[in-house]
């Protein structure tokens, strides 16, 4: 058994940045993660940072845009922290050494994005992510803070009450991949997950082999609800084998669509007959989805996006690292040959429900970064936007983790505020997978005091290993890639009812399946076999809990469309879906979105550029 | 069995399919039959496969290194031959996870990011560091050999102990220092534009390792600091907002007995280091402003 005020799960940039504020607020935090800290995915953001640094740009604007991108779906008390603290977090990196790219005058650069009224997104050159997520393991390695690497954290030691909102987090089971050793990490001032996306939810993604939401879906079978799970990001050009992403820059020095004919779509098909190839993210992925359904995609796959007659000097002196990731991921060259591309799933919108502080329902269980869903990105993320979030909020959790008075939160967690249950009967069995099977992993909690709760968590813990490894069975492999061609085939950027049902139906029989799964690797050492069987369980729950939300949601909101309603509903919609686990039987509820910042209401208005 | 062939898959899964409960509930049966047709859908799927892999000559052969310290079997290290079938773009990381997803999912690797940058699959293929996830299939000799990194402790199949390059990365005070902050609290500290294309290259080191596990130098002192750790701390050293006194303490570190004057400029870590950074000329920059220090307090 580990020790600690604070434990942080996960150690990507809000992980990171949870720790170093606990610590500064005088804690005792250690970091549990299943990779080392600079294998983070945080490491992979190419854009930047918006923050309203200088005197012609303010906060106000930047909560301003941020609303109106969120498709009136995020929380402004949420949203205007965000914009509020993002310039002092920004100036806090900076003041760490992080090489930001600079203007002539030796003071950080700025450069404009989509949905952004000012240029204020920061950034150091196309690898913003890697140098912040650096940026800050230094200072973690500075202060001395433990990080217990390469530990898969397992489950979450709350205790048993019948209502999620009296229930407590006394800390966490992890098992240490290099030994095989399970051991609980008490942490009576909190736990913080901070976990990141859950792109392996879907087969096409930008995310990493590591995003499986794991703490998504340990907060969820603990009580906590999972929120506005249906927003999901699809950026329009990912390389098709991989996923990797090739930035919008490219259509912003000029790129062009084509599909097999040598058309241009976003025009000559009228998908965008203004902005074209720069009309926004969802119009475009929706636009070359719609080609290749209809029989005008490559190799029924994809589309072109043609660079070539930018010219090698235009390419090299602008776009270089393009070049690379398609020659390197895909085989493709750049200057000679247009390059294959398609939809991929990006960025997660919802997650863990929690406030401003990064509270959840559970006390002393917090959520920051993309895991958690505060909401700041509502139905839609900015570009510029992820990076702010993780260092506000990470920060914002760390504090109140290690007992800084941080006042009173406004955003309601569980059903403490105004709430209504949703009207929908999903036809299919949703929820439980094993029952009382310890491999299964249902969660639910098990006793009521801080010794007890983790004794017995990591004993359940200890079982489900035992019982992985011991047992014959299916492997986890063909589940999740059965899970991830469902979703990815009706719960991508096109959704209609029909298809959402028929993936709600693929998603019980894969859960049946997951009562036979099983470890063939025996060994204690290094498996990760066992590892991913575990993340596979977190994928079902998410992609189940995602599916429900897009299935009661009929209205085209943000990145989020459906086929029977296709524009925005504000009467009957302008409020956030909760996923409550409910002990096995999922029940989905709704609560109001926050319109009302501190000083002004954000009136909804139609989201065009 | 030292051999995974698609055929040898095939029959292993027979034998799985015989495992039967010992008593049979209904639901019991119910969930066998399920099972028994799952596993004929997996039977059918694989024999396809294997028939495919078989009849396309696009097939790429891997031998991978095989060992676990606790697995009867694979205490002896040992090679195994996966057989791939080929698709366009395909690289070596790709073509161990299919290995792994389809013919023995204990095949073992570090892996995350799949785009070259959290640096987790620095491995040694035909004979030389890359990172598995940037290394086109189509640029390599067949059969591909796939092992663990040359020069640290094999942890399981090609994953190694990384604790040693962690420990020497971290040993250079591999953090930014200053006394030279602005007052104002939203005031940047500023820098040149050419101060920052200096330290760029420095910048984008991911940790891989690849550099380290090349150095012969490395390999015959355990204690030496390696490419990446010196170039963690010229990162710092050449950028201007450190100060001249935090200049100074960089320089006496990387100028201990095992820092900089160890390196013999073999450049075998410029050459693998899959982010392009020049390390050797990093390395051969401080020896020059140690040099230089040195003289100034002579």
């Amino acid at each position: 058994m580990y020790e600690h005020d604070v434990i942080v799960v996960g150690a990507g940039g809000a992980g990171l940045r949870a720790a170093i504020a606990a610590q500064e607020a005088g804690a005792d935090v250690a970091i549990v993660s299943k990779l080392h800290p600079v294998r983070s995915h945080t490491g992979a953001a190419e854009g930047g940072i918006n923050a309203a640094l200088r005197d012609a740009d303010s906060w106000e604007d930047h909560a301003y845009d941020t609303m109106k991108g969120s498709d009136y779906l995020g929380d402004a008390p949420a949203v205007e922290a965000l914009c509020r603290e993002s310039p002092e977090e920004v100036i806090t990196l900076e003041h760490w050494g992080m090489p930001f790219s600079r203007e002539d005058d030796g003071r950080v650069s700025q450069r404009p994005f989509g949905g952004l009224s000012f240029p204020r997104t920061t950034y150091a050159g196309a690898e913003t992510g890697h140098q912040m997520l650096h940026t800050m393991y230094e200072q973690v390695v500075k202060r001395g803070i433990t990080v217990y690497d390469e530990w898969h954290v397992m489950d979450l030691a709350v205790t048993d009450e019948d209502d999620p909102a009296d229930r407590t987090c006394h800390g966490v089971v992890a098992y240490d991949i290099q030994s095989g050793e399970i051991s609980g990490f008490r942490a009576d001032g909190g736990v913080i997950l901070a976990t990141g996306g859950m792109g392996q939810v879907f087969d096409h993604t930008t995310n990493a082999v590591a995003n499986t939401g794991d703490g998504v879906a340990m907060a969820y079978r603990a009580g906590v609800p999972m929120e506005d799970m249906e927003f999901i990001q699809f950026h329009p050009t990912t390389l098709p084998s991989t996923g990797v992403l090739i930035s919008e820059g490219v259509r912003g020095e000029g790129g062009i669509l084509y599909n097999r004919k040598g058309e241009r779509f976003m025009f000559e098909h009228g998908y965008a007959n203004n902005d074209g190839e720069l009309a926004s993210r969802d119009v475009v992925s929706r636009a070359e989805l719609t080609e290749v359904n209809e029989g005008r995609g490559i190799e029924d796959e994809y589309v072109h996006l043609d660079m070539r007659h930018l010219g090698e000097e235009r390419i090299l002196d602008r776009l270089e690292n393009i070049l690379h990731l398609a020659e390197d991921f895909e085989g493709a060259d750049g200057l000679t040959e247009p390059m294959p591309v398609k939809p991929g799933q990006h960025y997660a919108m919802g997650g863990i429900e929690t406030n401003e502080h990064g509270e959840t329902v559970i006390n002393g269980l917090y959520a920051a970064g993309e895991c958690a869903c505060a909401s700041v990105h509502g139905a839609n993320r900015l570009g510029g936007n992820a990076l702010p979030e993780l260092i506000v909020f990470g920060k914002r959790a760390g504090r109140h983790a290690a007992g800084d008075d941080m006042g009173e939160a406004e955003i309601p967690t569980g059903k403490e505020g105004e709430w209504e249950p949703a009207d929908y009967e999903f036809e299919v069995e949703v929820g439980e997978t094993g029952g009382s099977d310890p491999a299964a992993a249902d969660g639910g909690a098990v006793a009521t005091d801080a010794d007890g709760v983790l004794g017995a968590t990591v004993e359940r813990a200890q079982e489900r290993v035992d019982e992985l490894l011991a047992r014959k069975g299916r492997n986890h492999a063909e589940i999740r890639s059965q899970v991830q061609k469902t979703m990815t085939a009706n719960v991508n950027v096109f959704r209609e009812q029909e298809g959402l049902k028929e993936t709600l139906g693929d998603l019980r029989e894969a859960r049946e399946a997951y009562k036979d799964v099983a470890v063939s690797d025996p060994s204690r050492t290094f498996n990760t076999d066992l590892i991913h069987t575990m993340e596979t369980r977190n994928i079902l729950d998410i992609a189940e809990a995602l599916t429900m939300g897009a299935l009661a949601r009929r209205e085209f909101r943000g990145a989020h469309w459906r086929k029977e309603r296709q524009e925005r509903d504000d009467e009957n919609w302008l409020k956030h879906t909760l996923v409550s686990w409910n002990d096995g039987e999922p029940e989905l509820w709704y609560k109001p979105a926050i319109l009302e910042g501190e000083n002004k209401t954000y009136e909804p208005k139609t989201r065009s550029y | 069995m030292s051999t995974q062939l698609p055929k040898q898959t095939e029959e292993s899964s027979e034998t799985e399919t015989e495992t039967e409960p010992a008593v049979a509930s209904k639901g019991d049966d119910r969930r066998a039959e399920k099972r028994r047709r799952a596993d004929e859908k997996r039977r059918q799927r694989q024999a396809e496969e294997a028939e495919k892999a078989a009849a396309d000559e696009e097939t790429v052969e891997l031998k991978v290194f095989r060992y676990d310290p606790e697995v009867e079997g694979k205490q002896e290290p040992r090679f195994d031959t996966f057989h791939v079938p080929f698709t366009k773009g395909m690289t070596v990381l790709d073509a161990l996870m299919y290995s792994r997803d389809t013919y023995d999912s204990s095949l073992t690797f570090r892996h995350s990011c799949r785009q070259a940058i959290c640096g987790s699959d620095a491995m040694f293929v035909n004979g030389g560091q890359k990172l598995a996830c940037k290394t086109q299939i189509s640029d390599l000799d067949q059969p591909i050999r796939v092992e663990p990194l040359p020069h640290a402790d094999v942890t399981k199949d090609l994953v190694v102990d990384l604790e040693h390059f962690y420990d020497q990365m971290e040993a250079v005070e591999p953090y930014f220092q200053t006394n030279d902050l602005p007052d104002g609290e939203l005031e940047e500290q500023r820098q040149t534009r050419e101060n920052r294309e200096k330290v760029k290259m420095s910048t984008r080191c991911i940790w891989c390792s690849a550099c380290m596990s090349s150095c012969n130098i490395a390999a015959g002192d355990n204690e030496y600091l390696g490419p990446a750790a010196i170039n963690k701390a010229y990162r710092f050293a050449m950028d201007e907002r450190e100060g001249e006194d935090i200049k100074q303490k960089r320089l006496e570190i990387i100028e201990q007995e095992h820092g900089v004057w160890r390196c013999q400029t073999q450049f075998s870590c410029t050459e693998v280091c899959p982010k392009d950074i020049p390390l050797t000329e990093h390395i051969q920059e401080l020896k020059r402003e140690a040099v230089k220090n040195n003289l100034k307090f002579w």
